[in-house]
């Protein structure tokens, strides 16, 4: 178990209070001129060496990300956009820091917009955590008052404001490109990629978007240095993370830990273990619902980092660990994730807008045994045209957990689906009617 | 220059295409919905998905841009697979109603799918069903069939530059609509018919009129302006179906107004189909000898400088040559009028009368300045280009009037005279910006020229130009906007009587100094008749033949060949692809069997004949044009007066305009809209 | 997510009160010259809070105008976003998530409570005409589930019991307590805090 005095988010829980002096005395804004003096090139190379990787899922290294944007200023500003639009199922780990620990996030904003040439920092939030963004632009007032924000703030000779954009209801405005969308006062279709936002992004110019976690994170990695952070979990998976453990637990709970826990570990330390008890683990979803979920034989030994999670075909993610045990029906499950994504595509691409409803709506009838036979190898065909084939990675997001349903349960969804796609069934089901079959006369 | 392989063949390419083009170059054909080079990129259908080496994922080749050394693959598994995916998806909640579906036999889906259709859709839930949506008199919509490939979004944005159509919802529930399913308020709004690649938008007039293949087509010109658009009429027997745009790239690109589209069912309505005789004010029908004989009689007994000939808006060529060798020739006259009012002309120089820049100069322009026109209405097509050169080069645009939205935002003046003379004199802040221009482009509109000032404002404008060497070699910045299709070409044969650039023989005509009045083709003429016997020959029972003695009936556009000079000064020739109706004739022949009744002999043994002769006699009016320049700044009397624009009836243009359903339902529609309010 | 209805009664005009045409304004500032499209969300939220937590069509015009747009991308973005209601809905409007986090751990519970309460259907007014209830996706306090949110409140570690005691009194007019109602503290893992015990108990 991580030593409380590596964690770096103290107040995770409210303990101490989200107060400019609250954080003041977990150590927020002590140096931070200082660690702004030693220049952009240094800021960079510390959170390269630091090793951290992206927070909102993607995993991409934050370091290597800010060195896209142009080492200097052009014709057009630069801008920081902060993705506080947390709405993977499963995931609620930013909401806290947005409450609890928001002057971490200030002070990450004014460091990260500093190294990034920024004067101009966006944070946007998803519609729903109202409450979370007056806390939020609560402390921003109190950072203003104190000149840590504005004209020189903090004394860094660097200008920078900070403005709240509310999201107002949509998964995909969490996708890079469709928030820039959002905040440009369009709908959140994501944009073709190239050009990269980094050097075409909001209002056409560069800009570097990042989680909350991950800029929150990057004032503890600067000061105590990127070597400690190295020191955590395992080369190219270092550092703390905030594991969000929902489901079927004793104790569903938000924790910080080590990368590279042990999944077991992580469950029964913390969470108080499975409802009925480790063996009556079904599954867990380790990274929020896009990531394929695992069966309990993977779940008693993976480790919850980047890459142990990709060698099983799936993924870190958001962290967002959902829990099913054998009580659950775990085609329901997937089903429900399923009308997720059938509810938030955005309607852009062919392959999602068309694919999330079907997928949806074969699973549901999965669940209850409507589906024939060959339709379970349909399904996977389904989500290998959807896969790969769309603008963004909504497209994998809605793929994904349907095949790692297929991929470990596919046994239990024949069982329940088994019957041929013949007219002549008992059963009086419309869609059981293979329509081709019906035109050749024998059928 | 890049170098890239397509499919391992080598091929170089210019930098900032995309993969789709390098294909295209290679000689690959790569399936498309939503890509439409006319168009932004949306990338969304997902069609055109290619293989490139070491990228994973295939990838939308419509939105790639091509770079050294690519290796892209469209003939692999891979890419197959890939697109039958999509395709699959896209035929999911497809009605697929193709024998019901007017696009059928010109469907980009329907091709496609023949190709990567899997034989049988494994798709077994309730397809989904969209409302329709009312978009107007000429679109029809069948929502269900929309593939959501946003064409006809991002078309009403960008080239029309009326945002009104969008996407509203999201998922699979995603519908394009109007706002409120408000008609849209737009002269090319019909073009979404043609980039609608599925049958969703289709033509509302056209419904189920027709199947394509059942249709002969032939290549043509529009006369509905003086644009000269490239046309395709389609025909069914004798009856003109429907008008497609056809691609030249130089004038109408691929878009065509709504006026030239579907103004054609205005072809077979209201038309003359017999010869009329009128008697106590009742019109009875003739023979062609009968009314020959009578014109014969009246013109042996009417002197020949009290007979006049005005000619129309839609007249080829070819018949205002022969009518006016039948003037000269066989009356005797040279009283011959193709203006309809008191615009000022300048016939010295050819330059004088054309739009020199060109269209495609529209373009290259770096300020635009707009005299007394509204280009939205007058020249719709021209418009479309020069917002176009707004969004590519954000080119800046004045205009002396407030002309209200002309799709681009531009300055204006106040509208008055003044203001041209503060500018010809350097007293104006646009003297130093013409000047300082590179490629200023300066339209004068028939407002201006009809005005009092219009002498004044063109000559004063020219020598302006010329001083500060506007004119020259490279670029001509000086440009008129006709506004009929007529109008170029009956300058270029002389068809006009002036010695200042007044119009001589209106004048004439309106103090009642002429007997008898041939009116070739023309209608739009506000005169009062008193004694004078007047002869109409045209297509139309319009405003001309109401107040004929002698109606002769002629054959439209579509029904005889004939050349139209565009007000560019582009010669291109319109041809025949129906018959006129009952005993109207084509019109040169009218002309020239009521010759062979005057003077035992016709003008011309033929069509060709008349043909070649047209055309070397435009020869020769060319070569006179390289006379001298004989204006005096001082000649010119200046007067302070306030210009007004012409209020144009769009939709009711001209005689075939106010015949056709379809326009007068368009032209309700907008007073309806208007009468509400589409602003509030 | 089916087409948004658009409401049959609307009203004629729609103006923003002296209060949020302050607040629009100062919201514009937000964003830099020539980009005022951006505030078309916040502004939303605003006719939406100024007009019983629905949006009519005379704001989307409104707003279209105040900020120099086509009314289409106002529509657009009003019918994209599920948080706009463009039908009235209860003053005290109850959103309940459904997604898999909450259901596995019994949010099927919570809509039951929300149907005996309130309405059968979904978007229906309660009798007293003070509520209205929705299922949604994911509200993000999965740790938390089930939950609901009323209004701009969260309500966490409920049952259907809980539930009911909270919309009894929310229809009597009342406002219960949002956060957990498991009496833990926030996100902490409930009788399990292995972590940060000193924080907790200086
Ligand atoms: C469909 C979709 C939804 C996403 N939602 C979120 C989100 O809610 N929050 C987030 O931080 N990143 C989200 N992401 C990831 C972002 O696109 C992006 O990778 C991330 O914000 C980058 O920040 P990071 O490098 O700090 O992780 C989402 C991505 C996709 C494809
Ligand atoms: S209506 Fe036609 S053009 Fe418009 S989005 Fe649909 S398919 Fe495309
Ligand atoms: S043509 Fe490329 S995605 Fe549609």
């Amino acid at each position: 178990m991580l030593r409380d005095e590596d964690r770096i988010f103290k107040n995770l829980y409210n303990d101490i209070g989200s107060d400019l002096n609250s954080a003041k005395k977990r150590g927020d804004w002590s140096n931070t001129k200082e660690l702004c003096d030693k220049g952009r090139e240094w800021i960079i190379s510390e959170i390269k060496s630091s090793e951290l990787r992206g927070r909102g899922g993607a995993g991409f290294p934050t370091g290597l990300k800010w060195s896209f944007a142009p080492k200097e200023v052009g014709s057009r500003p630069h801008y920081l956009v902060i993705n506080a639009d947390e709405s993977e199922p499963g995931t609620c780990k930013d909401r806290d820091i947005l409450r609890f620990e928001p002057h971490k996030l200030i002070e990450g904003c004014l460091i990260s917009s500093y190294a990034v040439n920024a004067h101009k920092c966006y944070i946007y939030i998803r519609g729903e955590y109202f409450n979370e963004g007056q806390k939020l632009q609560k402390a921003i007032d109190e950072a203003y008052k104190s000149n840590f924000l504005g004209k020189d703030a903090c004394g860094t000779g660097w200008d920078l404001d900070i403005y709240i954009h509310y999201g107002a209801g949509a998964y995909i405005c969490g996708e890079e490109t469709a928030l820039l969308e959002s905040l440009e006062g369009k709908k959140g279709q994501p944009r073709l990629k190239p050009p990269f936002p980094a050097l075409i992004g909001l209002y056409g110019c560069p800009t570097i978007i990042n989680n909350v976690e991950t800029i929150a994170v990057v004032p503890s990695i600067l000061r105590r240095g990127a070597k400690w952070f190295a020191s955590l979990g395992k080369p190219k998976n270092t550092g703390t993370k905030i594991y969000c453990i929902s489901g079927n637990v004793n104790s569903p709970c938000n924790v910080e830990e080590e990368m590279g826990i042990p999944l077991k570990d992580l469950i029964e330390t913390h969470a108080g273990g499975v409802i009925g008890g480790w063996e009556n683990l079904k599954a867990v979803i380790p990274g929020g619902s896009s990531m394929p979920l695992l069966p309990k034989r993977i779940c008693d030994t993976i480790k919850m980092d980047f890459d142990s999670l990709i060698a099983e075909k799936s993924g870190l993610g958001t962290a967002g660990i959902v829990v099913i045990n054998n009580d659950q029906d775990i085609i329901k499950c997937m089903a429900r994730i399923a009308r997720f994504y059938k509810h938030e595509s955005c309607g852009q691409c062919t392959p999602c807008r068309e694919g999330s409803g079907w997928m949806w709506r074969m699973l549901e009838r999965m669940a209850i045994g409507e589906a024939s036979r060959d339709e379970v190898n349909m399904l996977m065909d389904v989500t290998k045209q959807i896969e790969g084939h769309t603008i963004c990675a909504f497209g994998e997001g809605s793929a994904w957990p349907v095949q790692g349903l297929l991929r470990h349960f596919k046994k239990e969804v024949e069982k329940r689906n088994n019957f041929n796609p013949l007219i002549n069934t008992k059963k009086k089901i419309p869609y059981l009617i293979d329509q081709h079959l019906l035109e050749k006369k024998n059928a | 220059m890049l170098k890239l392989k397509v499919n391992n063949k080598d091929i170089e390419i210019e930098e900032g295409l995309t993969v789709l083009q390098a294909c295209e170059k290679a000689g690959v054909e790569i399936p498309r919905f939503c890509y439409h080079e006319k168009l932004s990129i949306a990338g969304n259908c997902r069609m055109c998905l290619v293989e490139i080496e070491k990228s994973p994922k295939p990838v939308a080749s419509c939105a790639m841009p091509a770079a050294e050394g690519m290796n892209i693959k469209t003939n692999t598994n891979f890419v197959e697979k890939s697109r039958k995916g999509v395709m699959e998806f896209l035929l999911a909640n497809h009605p697929l109603d193709c024998p019901v579906c007017d696009q059928g036999g010109e469907c980009d889906l329907q091709d496609q799918s023949l190709f990567y259709g899997v034989d049988k859709s494994r798709y077994k839930e309730n397809k989904r069903a969209v409302p329709e949506k009312n978009m107007g008199p000429l679109i029809k919509t069948q929502m269900t069939r929309c593939i959501h490939c946003t064409r006809c979004i991002r078309f009403a944005t960008e080239i029309a530059g009326v945002p009104e159509l969008g996407a509203i919802g999201r998922g699979e529930d995603m519908q394009i609509t109007t706002y409120l399913e408000k008609s849209m308020v737009s002269e090319l709004s019909a073009n979404v018919v043609d980039l609608c690649p599925v049958g969703a938008l289709t033509s509302k007039p056209y419904v189920f009129e027709a199947r394509p293949w059942e249709l002969k087509k032939t290549e043509s010109i529009d006369v509905m302006d003086a644009i000269g658009s490239n046309i395709r009429v389609d025909t069914y027997g004798w009856e003109v179906k429907r008008i497609l745009p056809r691609i030249n790239e130089d004038i109408n690109e691929e878009w065509i107004s709504d006026k030239t589209r579907h103004a054609c069912d205005g072809l077979l309505n209201q038309r003359l189909d017999t010869p009329f005789i009128k008697y106590n004010k009742k019109f009875d029908k003739a023979s062609w000898k009968e009314v020959n004989n009578i014109i014969k009689g009246k013109v042996q007994e009417t002197s020949s400088d009290k007979i006049c000939g005005l000619t129309g808006d839609l007249t080829n060529m070819e018949t205002l040559f022969i009518f006016k060798e039948f003037f000269n020739k066989c009356l005797n006259s040279k009283n011959l009028e193709s203006r309809n009012d008191h615009v000022y002309i300048n016939p010295e120089k050819r330059e004088n009368y054309l739009f020199n820049s060109n269209i495609n100069g529209i373009e290259e322009s770096d300020f635009i300045f707009i005299i007394g026109s509204n280009p939205r209405y007058e020249a719709t097509i021209l418009n479309a280009r020069i917002r176009k050169a707004y969004l590519n080069n954000k080119t800046k645009i004045v205009s002396l009037n407030n002309v209200g939205d002309l799709t681009y935002p531009y300055d204006f003046l106040k509208g008055k005279t003044e203001d041209i003379k503060e500018i010809i004199e350097d007293k104006h802040p646009l003297s130093n910006i013409i000047k300082e221009s590179k490629k200023p482009l300066i339209m004068l509109g028939q407002s201006v020229l009809a005005s009092n000032s219009g002498k004044y404002i063109f000559e004063s404008i020219k020598y302006f130009l010329k001083k500060n060497g506007k004119i020259n070699n490279e670029w001509n910045s000086l440009n008129i906007i006709s506004e009929n299709a007529s109008t170029v070409g009956s300058l270029d044969l002389g068809i006009f009587q002036t010695n200042d650039g007044s119009n001589e023989v209106l004048s004439n005509l309106e103090n009642h100094k002429y007997e008898l009045v041939f009116l070739l083709g023309r209608d739009n003429l506000g005169f009062k008749k008193k004694n004078e016997f007047i002869i109409y020959q045209g297509s139309h029972g319009d405003k001309g033949a109401e107040i004929a003695d002698i109606i002769l009936p002629g054959s439209a556009y579509t029904e005889q060949d004939g050349y139209f000079t565009n007000l560019e000064g582009k010669l291109q020739k319109a041809y025949k692809a129906s018959y006129p109706p009952g005993d109207a004739k084509e019109d040169w022949k009218i002309i020239n069997d009521l010759a062979e009744v005057i003077n035992n002999k016709k003008l011309f043994k033929n069509k060709e004949e008349l043909e070649s002769s047209l055309l070397n006699n435009l020869n020769l009016m060319c070569e006179k044009n390289i006379s001298k320049e004989s204006t005096d700044l001082k000649d010119l009397i200046f007067k302070n007066e306030e210009i007004k624009i012409n209020n144009i009836d769009y939709y009711y243009s001209n005689s075939i305009a106010r015949a056709s359903k379809t326009m007068f339902k368009c032209r309700n529609e907008k007073v309806k809209l208007e009468a509400t309010g589409t602003e509030d | 997510m089916s087409i948004k209805k658009i409401c049959k009664e609307q009203p004629e005009r729609f103006e923003f009160d002296v209060k949020n045409l302050e607040k629009a304004k100062k919201i514009i500032t937000n964003y830099p010259e020539g980009k005022q499209q951006s505030a078309v969300m916040a502004l939303l939220y605003l006719a939406q809070s100024q007009n019983e937590n629905w949006i009519p069509l005379a704001a989307m015009k409104y707003i279209g105008k105040f900020l120099n747009i086509p009314y289409i991308k106002v529509y657009e973005v009003a019918t994209f976003y599920t948080m706009y209601n463009l039908l009235p809905v209860g003053k005290n409007f109850i959103q309940v998530c459904t997604t898999t986090p909450c259901m596995i751990r019994g949010a099927q519970k919570i809509v039951d409570a929300c149907k005996e309460k309130i309405s059968n259907n979904e978007n229906e007014l309660s009798e007293n005409k003070n509520c209205s209830w929705v299922e949604v996706e994911c509200l993000g306090a999965c740790v938390n589930g089930p939950m609901m949110q009323i209004n701009n409140d969260y309500f966490e570690d409920l049952d259907k019991e809980k539930t009911l005691k909270i919309l009894d009194q929310i229809l009597k007019g009342g406002s219960p307590k949002p956060g957990s109602y498991r009496g833990r503290v926030n996100s902490e893992p409930e009788n399990n805090r292995k972590t940060l015990l000193d924080t907790r108990n200086a």
